[in-house]
């Protein structure tokens, strides 16, 4: 795990592997959305609106895909002081508050059809908005870390606070009445017939590495963000 | 011990301390929490008359029925067990609102103990089937139905 947590063997790996995700998760994505908008037949109840399955799901999934990146680079970070690990939570915060967004989106429009309202202050959509704030409230305390120069351990220990809630969205349509249904996928077993599964789970994976890219990429702004920085303040210093 | 050490141990014990709390916390929640009764929860302990409470349940195969007056429709709400509370619901009903699937009635127990509804949402159930495999058998659209309170306990 040492051999990541050097910026520079990081930099060489991420300078080819960040293109190289974005486009393939790009090509897997658009494939899957043509797929699952053209080729899929209608639900047996839903009809057409069956097909803002294969965006809402994926952008469920790297929503709290997103926070568990947050919680496990913030323990890294905490315990082992991988300076690399602090990089990589506060680069997973943005994509994965779109994601989160886009879902809560997708979910209202795909509500007013099929159960007959917007919204519903029941556990898995209420638990998905806290997840929304948490994300905003993550990006605000990092940036304010960085600027006021407190220590990068308060937005870690949120990070991993914040975790919490991550289980609480899973487990709501099982621990709670809801109007969300139960899970349709769990381990090992789909509820969601084939013809739907198949262009989910490229969507999902295509979506996966949209996100990794993204974060890469986020990782790299911010390292040449402090490089950029420890370079004015040597030459402010070699000019005094 | 290194510092190392000593800093999972506190950060892992800070964790389970904290999934216990929040353990707790939504065990403490299981009721409030949720978003509708039962139709054996509302039998067993009955919200107050005229209190505005949620009603979710199946809407059982053949209690639909259309009131003289076009609008208002009856219909029974079941849950698991033998349980069934009357439903009345003057308005339009969701396009996915059917006999045999789930539901959830917004409104108020009456003082016959007939549930006035004021909204009805459509429950969709976990199953995702195309059009084509519509012509199910008896036994899988009865097992259907079945999953279809799962979770609500």
């Amino acid at each position: 795990m040492h051999g990541f947590a050097n910026p520079k063997r990081f930099l060489a790996l991420a300078a080819w592997l960040t293109p190289l995700l974005l486009v393939s998760g790009i090509i897997l994505s658009a494939g899957a959305l043509v797929w699952g908008f053209t080729q899929v037949p209608p639900d047996r109840l839903m009809g057409e609106t069956v097909r803002i399955l294969f965006i809402h799901v994926p952008t469920a999934w790297l929503g709290m895909g997103g926070w568990t990146a947050i919680a496990i680079s913030s323990l890294v970070f905490l315990v082992w002081r991988h300076p690399l690990a602090a990089l990589a939570a506060r680069g997973a915060a943005v994509p994965g508050l779109v994601f989160t967004l886009i879902c809560l989106a997708t979910g209202s429009v795909w509500g007013r059809p099929t159960w007959g309202a917007w919204w519903v202050w029941d556990g898995r959509l209420t638990s998905m908005l806290v997840l929304a704030f948490l994300y905003v409230a993550y990006i605000a305390l990092a940036k304010a870390a960085e600027r006021e120069g407190v220590s990068a351990r308060i937005p870690a220990i949120f990070g991993l606070l914040g975790a919490i809630n991550i289980p609480i969205i899973n487990r709501s349509v099982v621990w709670w009445n809801s109007l969300h249904q139960p899970p349709s996928i769990t381990l090992g077993n789909s509820s969601i017939d084939g013809i739907f599964l198949a262009p989910l789970l490229v969507a999902v994976v295509g979506f996966s590495l949209i996100f990794g890219g993204v974060v890469l990429a986020r990782m790299r702004a911010l390292l040449a963000d402090i490089q950029a920085e420890a370079r004015l303040r040597r030459r402010a210093m070699e000019m005094d | 011990m290194k510092a190392k050490h000593q800093r999972l141990v506190l950060v892992v014990l800070a964790l389970a301390a904290l999934i216990g709390a929040a353990l707790l916390a939504s065990y403490a929640l299981r009721n409030q929490a949720s978003y509708f009764y039962l139709p054996e929860q509302m039998e067993a302990d009955p919200p107050e008359v005229g209190q505005a409470v949620r009603l979710g349940g199946m809407v059982a195969p053949d209690s639909l029925q259309t009131m003289a007056d076009g609008i208002t429709v009856t219909f029974t709400v079941t849950g698991r067990e033998n349980s069934a509370v009357p439903v009345r619901y003057a308005g339009i009903l969701p396009d996915l609102f059917v006999e045999g699937s789930g539901v959830v009635a917004e409104g108020r127990l009456a003082a016959d103990g007939t549930f006035v509804a004021d909204n009805l949402l459509a429950k969709h159930d976990e199953n995702y089937v195309p059009r084509e495999l519509e012509g199910m058998s008896e036994h899988q659209a009865a097992e259907m139905a079945e999953e279809t309170t799962v979770g609500l306990e």
